[in-house]
């Protein structure tokens, strides 16, 4: 088929569309370009200090430079989030010795290298003030000021006997694997830390 | 150094990253629309990473100076 070289198909469409009447000119029209900022969901598995760390700093980070930004806490990621007084968790005693083992909360993590009894976190804390690095608590009450979502996993809650009263202030309810795959699914940019 | 009106100020000097944005943010909050926000960072990353920053989320860097190893910075908030 062979075509006018003046032939213009979108041109010709507009010039049509120009002459319908308003409401069906309406429905024509393309939506409006609506930018919607990409959602942030960082997955919290470790419980380990230094990767705790890294994700409170990317949530405040993202939260700061208006990325709507959801922490899903799971596994290990949800000791953190247990309240620093909170000592002993759970119900039964294998769950109790899970949380004598590795103490509960966000001042209580642990290095995954070089842990050494307490001696390293001890050294990174020393540095992180000398270089004026704001500590992992710092960082958590700044990306929930700033809006950061804190989704924790039922199913770690329940496995650990971890009871709501137990978690921090500001924690959302709990939801499931498939909550946060939906919000993959439609879009949001996962970190897996 | 020019004659702006500053309507909020946040002293991030020592400050390491993200704390020097973090703070940035918390402060443009509290400012109206068109309002200015200044900040001084210490931190050498703050440089490229309030440019970052700006763009992201709309707010204008009006102004980026240097003087010694302090970054002073001005947003206006959108």
């Amino acid at each position: 088929m062979t075509l006018a070289p003046s032939f213009d198909p979108i041109a010709e469409a507009i010039h049509d569309a120009e002459g319908i009447p308003e409401p069906f000119a309406e429905a024509f029209k393309a939506p409006d370009d609506e930018k919607k900022p990409r959602e942030l969901v960082i997955i919290c598995y470790s419980g380990d200090l230094e990767k705790t760390w890294a994700s409170l700093i990317l949530a405040s980070t993202a939260a700061a430079s208006g990325v709507p930004t959801k922490m899903f806490l799971t596994f290990w990621g949800l000791q953190t989030f247990v309240k620093d007084e909170v000592r002993i968790t759970g119900t039964n005693w294998m769950q109790k010795m899970l949380s004598m083992m590795q103490r509960p909360g966000i001042s209580h993590r642990k290095l995954s290298k070089m842990n050494f009894m307490g001696m390293g976190p001890w050294m990174m804390g020393t540095l992180a003030k000398q270089y004026g690095v704001a500590k992992p608590k710092e960082l958590l009450e700044a990306a929930m000021a700033l809006g950061v979502e804190l989704m924790p996993c039922q199913m770690t809650m329940d496995m650990f006997g971890l009871k709501r009263e137990d978690m921090i202030d500001g924690m959302g309810e709990p939801v499931g694997a498939a909550t946060v795959i939906e919000l993959l699914a439609n879009g949001a940019a996962p970190l897996f830390i | 150094m020019s004659v702006l009106e500053i309507a909020a100020q946040v002293d991030a000097r020592g400050l390491s990253c993200p704390m020097p944005i973090v703070k940035t943010a918390q402060a443009v909050k509290t400012v109206a629309s068109g309002e200015l926000v200044e900040v001084l960072a210490t931190d050498p990353g703050s440089q490229r990473d309030f440019v970052a920053w700006s763009r992201s989320t709309g707010h204008e860097l009006v102004e980026q100076t240097t003087e010694g190893n302090v970054h002073r910075f001005v947003i206006r908030r959108k």
